[in-house]
C-alpha cells in the first residue's frame, strides 16, 4: 500500500472511472453485442445467400421494414394481443394449480413422498408431447394452447413454492402454534408471507417457460398469435414477415421477463427472509421437529 | 387450597429413538404461585426446556398432568423463546399484534392495547421499525411484548436472554424485574445461568439431569436480592449446581461474579 493520501486519490479516481465503466457496461457492451449479431446476420446474407433468391428476404433490413409495415397496418397488434391473452390465461391456470400443489408438496410430507416421483416423471415430458392429447381433450382453438402453457409453467411455480415452504424457519411455525393460530391463520399470517418471495420467483420462471411454449403451441388449431403468424408467413412465402415475427417474439419475451422481474421481485419490505437469520449460538436449545400440516 | 396459576404433577416425558429409550424427566412436581418469578435452573440437557414446552402445549407428557388456570381473558399460557422469532416482513407494531389477530386470543383484544404495551416496554419509538433495524435486546423485548399483549395467566420464558451479549442481558434482566412487578406477571423462566436465576427468581428450582428431577428449591425474599446477600446466595446455589452437574469442575461452572 502507498501512503494514505496517494491511496485516497486513487480511490477518488477509481470512483469516477467506475461510473464511466458502469455506463459502458450497461449500454455500450449490450449495444456492441447487438452490433455483432447484426453483422453476422448481414454477413450470412451477403456471403452465403444468392442475391435475389427467396432467402435474401431474410436480410435484417427487409425484416425491420416488414416490422414497421406490420405494426402500421395493425396486423401484428392483433397477433400480439392474442398471444398475450393466452400467456395470461395459461399462466393463471398454472399458478392456480401450481401454488397450492407446491404448498402441499413442501408442507405435507406424505404428500411429497407420494407425489415426488410422479412429479419428476411428468415434469420431464416435454410440454409439446401433450399436443395430440390436448387436441383430443380440448378440441381446437384456445383451450389446448392454455393447456400446453399451463402444463409447462406449472412445474417451476410448484417447485419454487415447495422449496419456499421447505426452507421456512420451522421455529416460525412453532411460534404460530404457541400463539394458538389455527391452520388457516398459520397459512395466512406465517406460511404465505414467508413463501411469497419464492412464489414470485416461480411465477417469473413460469412466465419464461410459458413464452417459450407459446409459439409452437400456437402452430396448431388457432388463427391468431405469434406462432400462427410464423406459419402463416411461411405459407405466404413472406419471409421478411417471418423475420419480423422472430424479432417481435424475442423483444416481447425480453420485455415480459423484465416486467416480471420488476413486478414479481419482492420489495425489501415484503421479502421472505432476512433478519431472522441472526447467528444462533451453539448452545441454542434444539427445536422439536414439529412436522406441520396445512 | 387457592387455585394456582400452574401446577405440574407426576410429569414424565420419554423420547424413543430407534428402540433406545431416554427418560427426559420423571415424576416431576412443581407449583407456581401467583405473581412470582419461578426459575427452573439446570445444566444443559436436564429437560427443563422440554418441560417448558410441555407446559406451553407444544409437547405432550407420557404420564402426569399439567393444570393451568385460565386467565381473565381466556388465555392460560404464553411462551417467549430464546430467539425473538420476529417475522421480518412485519413492523414492530404488527409483530406485537400478531397473536391478537388470531381468533383464539380475541378475548385479549382491546383498543390501544398494542400502543400501551409498546409504551410500557419502551418501544414506542420503534413502532414502525422492521426487525432488521432492531438490536438483539430490542428484538427480545418486542418478542416478550407479543406474548404479554395476549394476556396469558402464566408467561414462560425459555432462556430469553441466552442469545444476548452480557451487558444487554444484565440490562434486560433488571428491566424484566421492573416489568414483572409493575404488571404483576406470573413468570416461569428456564435458565442455566446461576446468576440470572438468583437475581430474578422469587423461587429457584434446581433440576438434575438424566432423568430430570427437581433436586432442590430455594425461596428468596426480596431482601436476598440486596448485593450483600446476593453473593452468599449465589455461592450456595452454585455449589448445589456443581453437584447436580458433576461433569463440570467447579471452576468451569463458576460464572463471573456480579
Amino acid at each position: 500500500m502507498t501512503s494514505g493520501r496517494a491511496a485516497g486519490a486513487t480511490i477518488t479516481r477509481g470512483r469516477v472511472s467506475g461510473t464511466l465503466r458502469s455506463i459502458l457496461v450497461s449500454i455500450a457492451y449490450p449495444a456492441l453485442g447487438f452490433a455483432v449479431l447484426l453483422a453476422v446476420w448481414w454477413a450470412w446474407i451477403l456471403f452465403f445467400v444468392e442475391a435475389g433468391s427467396f432467402q435474401s428476404s431474410f436480410a435484417p433490413d427487409e425484416g425491420f421494414r416488414a416490422l414497421v409495415r406490420l405494426i402500421e397496418n395493425g396486423t401484428l397488434n392483433r397477433h400480439i394481443t392474442a398471444s398475450l391473452k393466452r400467456i395470461v390465461v395459461g399462466l393463471g391456470i398454472a399458478a392456480a394449480i401450481g401454488i397450492p400443489f407446491g404448498l402441499a408438496l413442501g408442507g405435507i410430507r406424505p404428500f411429497a413422498r407420494a407425489a415426488g416421483l410422479v412429479t419428476s416423471f411428468i415434469r420431464m415430458v416435454s410440454p409439446l408431447s401433450w399436443t395430440p392429447l390436448a387436441i383430443i381433450w380440448f378440441g381446437v382453438g384456445d383451450p389446448p394452447v392454455y393447456f400446453l402453457i399451463a402444463i409447462g409453467a406449472v412445474w417451476p411455480i410448484a417447485l419454487s413454492t415447495s422449496a419456499g415452504v421447505a426452507s421456512l424457519d420451522r421455529q416460525w411455525l412453532m411460534l404460530g402454534r404457541s400463539l394458538r393460530a389455527s391452520r388457516i391463520e398459520m397459512l395466512r399470517t406465517i406460511i404465505w408471507p414467508g413463501v411469497r418471495g419464492d412464489v414470485l420467483t416461480g411465477l417469473r420462471l413460469g412466465l419464461t417457460t410459458a413464452w417459450i411454449i407459446l409459439v409452437p403451441a400456437e402452430m396448431l388449431g388457432v388463427d391468431s398469435g405469434m406462432g400462427y403468424f410464423i406459419l402463416d408467413s411461411r405459407d405466404r412465402f413472406a419471409y421478411a414477415d417471418l423475420v419480423a415475427a422472430i424479432i417481435v417474439i424475442g423483444a416481447l419475451g425480453f420485455v415480459l421477463d423484465r416486467l416480471a422481474q420488476w413486478f414479481l421481485t419482492p420489495r425489501r419490505r415484503s421479502r421472505a427472509r432476512g433478519a431472522a437469520g441472526e447467528p444462533r449460538p451453539a448452545e441454542a436449545t434444539p427445536v422439536p421437529t414439529a412436522e406441520y400440516r396445512i | 387450597m387457592a387455585a394456582l396459576p400452574l401446577r405440574v404433577t407426576g410429569a414424565t416425558r420419554r423420547f424413543r429413538d430407534r428402540g433406545h429409550q431416554l427418560t427426559v424427566f420423571e415424576s416431576l412436581d412443581l407449583e407456581v404461585q401467583d405473581r412470582e418469578i419461578f426459575v427452573l435452573l439446570g445444566p444443559s440437557g436436564c429437560g427443563k426446556s422440554t418441560l417448558l414446552r410441555v407446559i406451553a402445549g407444544l409437547d405432550v407428557l407420557d404420564e402426569g398432568t399439567v393444570t393451568l388456570e385460565a386467565g381473565d381473558h381466556g388465555r392460560d399460557v404464553g411462551i417467549v423463546f430464546q430467539q425473538p422469532l420476529l417475522l421480518p416482513w412485519l413492523t414492530v407494531t404488527e409483530n406485537v399484534s400478531l397473536g391478537l389477530d388470531y381468533r383464539a386470543n380475541q378475548g385479549a383484544r382491546q383498543d390501544g392495547a398494542v400502543e400501551a404495551i409498546l409504551a410500557e416496554f419502551g418501544l414506542s419509538e420503534l413502532a414502525h421499525a422492521y426487525p432488521d433495524e432492531l438490536s438483539g435486546g430490542q428484538a427480545q423485548r418486542v418478542s416478550l411484548a407479543r406474548t404479554v399483549v395476549t394476556r396469558p395467566r402464566v408467561i414462560l420464558l425459555d432462556e430469553p436472554f441466552g442469545a444476548l451479549d452480557p451487558l444487554t442481558r444484565r440490562t434486560l434482566q433488571q428491566w424484566l424485574l421492573g416489568i414483572q412487578q409493575s404488571m404483576g406477571l406470573t413468570v416461569v423462566m428456564v435458565t442455566h445461568d446461576v446468576d440470572e436465576a438468583v437475581l430474578l427468581g422469587d423461587r429457584v428450582a434446581l433440576m438434575s439431569p438424566s432423568p430430570g428431577r427437581i433436586s432442590r428449591t430455594w425461596q428468596f425474599s426480596r431482601e436476598a436480592r440486596d448485593p450483600a446477600h446476593l453473593a452468599a446466595t449465589r455461592d450456595e446455589v452454585l455449589r448445589a449446581y456443581g453437584e447436580v452437574a458433576p461433569s463440570l469442575a467447579p471452576s468451569t461452572a463458576a460464572m463471573p461474579a456480579i
